[in-house]
């Protein structure tokens, strides 16, 4: 809108007014609704939901008398209905030696080393798919296309043509481990030891094209001045990698590991597919666990509890990478 | 994040690529052959699907080559499609029944017509105008993209078993229904109607407009979807092409919230194909998975090699999510 000319300064009040005009607000209210409705109402009620013990009155299973919530009196527990219970499971949480508390610190413990493995390895893997792609052959097309070609994949098809390649006997990525004199067990979705990784290894495959787009248009934007200077000096290739490209790159990198962090914690389409045989929960991440105790486990309160914690991990990183980035622009 | 966006805008072009090493041919050669051979190792997985997928549906993969079959043929495909209802079954339905492919496409179709039209409006209620509270309801929408939806799918989904007039705002004393959206294609599109990252890309694209350009308008006489349509959109289609690709793939391969949402009817392909692995009855049967896994994937996958430019290109905005 137009704003009043310096002589004719409306007083206060009426520019407020002026500022009140409905019509952005009409604009706005479908996305803000929306919003609402499915981001900030369900955070809130998300908050509220896990102070309560839901038990289930599921006639497919009328024996299960019991979730099992310690901390909290039997009778109110075996009770049909919801109940108040406060914060016992996150009191159950803090206690490795109960029951949730056990299976809660073992997902996390899964889903940090899933994090802590996938991004890294991808945003490396990323970093050099960007370099070899950044120049000017013919058939260098063909090659990014091989590289990108994953993230337009849903994750269930790339995760079911890996349930191949982990088969045993003869999937491909056995047959290849033989090749290196790899004969330890075969089958790595149902083994405890190696689950996790076969989801690992999907997602790094899965992501690491994705990531490398974000590089080549670092790498493509960087100034050529710098390394005819380094060229001058007598800079070698690796010096210039080293001193010149990645310290050129680094607001791309804390980018790429931003998005890289929070798409991690929100896939889990690939779990779905590899290790839901796995009974023992040795690769279960965070968002499985949650969508199992609320859809397969029927126990509510537990998978709200869950939710929060996860909220809270996310907005902690975002918080994490706001003061990261002030910093680096300060 | 808004720096980083701007970025990221850049093009793919050859032209700007640095040639960091010119002299030593040999060198170049190794490059050329490494990016080679990691681009065959990347390819794998969708190359071996392909030629799996034409073997006949009875071969069993253990037996000896897991790569060639005894012949090449349809018969994979024919049958997966006879076993899941991938696609609608024309001449017996004369309207398209439950099948994975209209359900997917039209749910992804109706959460991208309702996404243009909240992040069009949205994005240039924040790029014109001033308002009271413009930065907190800036900060409201991008909520979302620091708790995304996919986190937050027990409370959606409670919201949507309970969908009724209360949810929009109707006070219960005035009028009371409840809508039964579960296992609909509306329940999955709902949450996804509103999207701070397409705000905040369209916020980005029209505050690239040249004020001047506004300001002629406004001179003119333009009233506000005037100024909309002729001055703000024509310099924006790209970034709203770019949503539009972003948001059609993205939706086109989500599994966890339809699994949640639907049961059977309105079963989208990336939950049918779930399914379809579980089958019993299929066991091993390698080829008839993978002409599944095919058929899922076949139209992005060919509008991407089409389109490899444009996507990528959409995909370099779309990391502001």
């Amino acid at each position: 809108m137009s704003t009043p000319s310096a002589v004719l300064k409306p007083p206060r009040w009426k520019s407020w007014r002026a500022h009140l005009h409905p019509l952005p607000y009409v604009l706005l209210l479908p996305t803000v609704f929306f919003v609402y409705l499915f981001t900030i109402n369900p955070t809130f009620r998300v908050l509220r939901d896990s102070q309560i013990y839901y038990h289930p009155n599921l006639p497919a299973r009328p024996k299960m008398t019991d979730l099992g919530l310690p901390g909290v009196p039997e009778e109110v527990r075996t009770l049909r209905g919801p109940h108040n219970v406060g914060l016992a499971y996150f009191r159950a949480f803090l206690d490795p030696s109960t029951r949730i508390g056990a299976r809660f610190w073992r997902v996390m413990k899964n889903t940090l080393l899933y994090v802590v493995t996938t991004v890294p390895v991808s945003m490396l893997l990323a970093f050099i798919f960007a370099v070899l792609l950044n120049r000017t052959v013919r058939g260098i097309g063909w090659a990014r296309m091989a590289f990108f070609y994953p993230t337009m994949l849903p994750m269930v098809s790339a995760a079911t043509i890996w349930l191949f390649f982990f088969t045993p006997e003869y999937g491909l990525w056995n047959l290849m481990l033989e090749k290196f004199g790899y004969t330890g067990p075969q089958n790595w979705v149902i083994n405890p030891k190696l689950a996790l990784w076969s989801l690992v290894i999907v997602a790094i495959w899965k992501n690491a094209g994705y990531f490398m787009i974000f590089y080549l248009a670092g790498l493509q934007n960087l100034p050529t001045d710098v390394y005819e200077a380094a060229e001058l000096d007598g800079a070698g290739w690796w010096s210039q990698m080293f001193r010149i490209t990645l310290p050129l790159l680094h607001r791309t990198t804390l980018f790429v590991s931003v998005i890289a962090i929070i798409g991690a914690f929100q896939t889990i389409d690939h779990a779905l597919v590899l290790t839901r045989e796995l009974v023992t929960g040795e690769a279960d991440l965070l968002l499985y666990e949650i969508y199992w105790q609320r859809f397969e486990n029927a126990d509510y309160g537990l998978a709200n509890a869950l939710t929060v914690t996860m909220i809270a991990i996310l907005l902690v990183l975002t918080m994490l990478n706001f003061l990261i980035s002030e910093r680096n622009n300060a | 994040m808004p720096e980083q966006a701007t970025q990221t805008q850049t093009t793919l072009t050859a032209e700007g690529a640095v040639s960091v090493r010119k002299k030593r041919p040999w060198r170049s050669w190794l490059i050329t052959t490494v990016t080679a051979s990691i681009a065959l190792i990347w390819a794998i997985p969708i190359v071996w699907a392909l030629i799996v997928s034409l073997r006949p549906p009875e071969d069993d993969l253990g037996r000896g080559d897991i790569w060639f079959g005894d012949r090449i043929t349809l018969e994979s495909y024919q049958k997966a499609t006879e076993l899941a209802p991938f696609f609608p079954n024309w001449p017996d339905e004369p309207f398209p029944g439950h099948s994975y492919y209209v359900n997917t496409i039209e749910w992804v179709l109706l959460t991208l017509v309702v996404q243009l039209f909240t992040v069009t409006l949205a994005g240039f209620a924040f790029a014109h105008f001033d308002f009271f509270g413009k930065r907190i309801l800036f900060y409201i929408v991008l909520l979302q993209m620091m708790i995304p939806t996919a986190v937050l799918l027990v409370p959606n989904f409670v919201t949507i078993r309970e969908f009724s007039t209360a949810t929009l705002l109707i006070p219960k004393s005035i009028y009371y229904k409840e809508f039964n959206l579960y296992d609909t294609p509306l329940a999955i599109a709902l949450p996804y109607f509103g999207s701070a990252f397409g705000t905040f890309l369209m916020r980005q694209a029209f505050l690239g407009v040249p004020k001047d350009l506004v300001d002629a308008g406004t001179v003119d006489g333009c009233r506000w979807y005037h100024l909309l349509w002729h001055v703000y959109l024509p310099p924006s289609w790209p970034s709203l092409t770019a949503f539009g690709l972003v948001s059609v793939s993205f939706h086109w391969n989500e599994l966890l919230w339809p699994l949640v949402i639907t049961s059977d009817k309105a079963r989208p392909l990336t939950m049918g194909l779930l399914r379809f692995t579980q089958l019993t009855d299929i066991g091993a049967q390698w080829s008839l998975v993978m002409a599944a896994t095919l058929i899922i994937v076949a139209p992005l996958l060919v509008a991407f090699l089409f389109f490899q430019r444009q996507f990528i290109q959409s995909f370099l905005y779309s990391g502001v999510k």
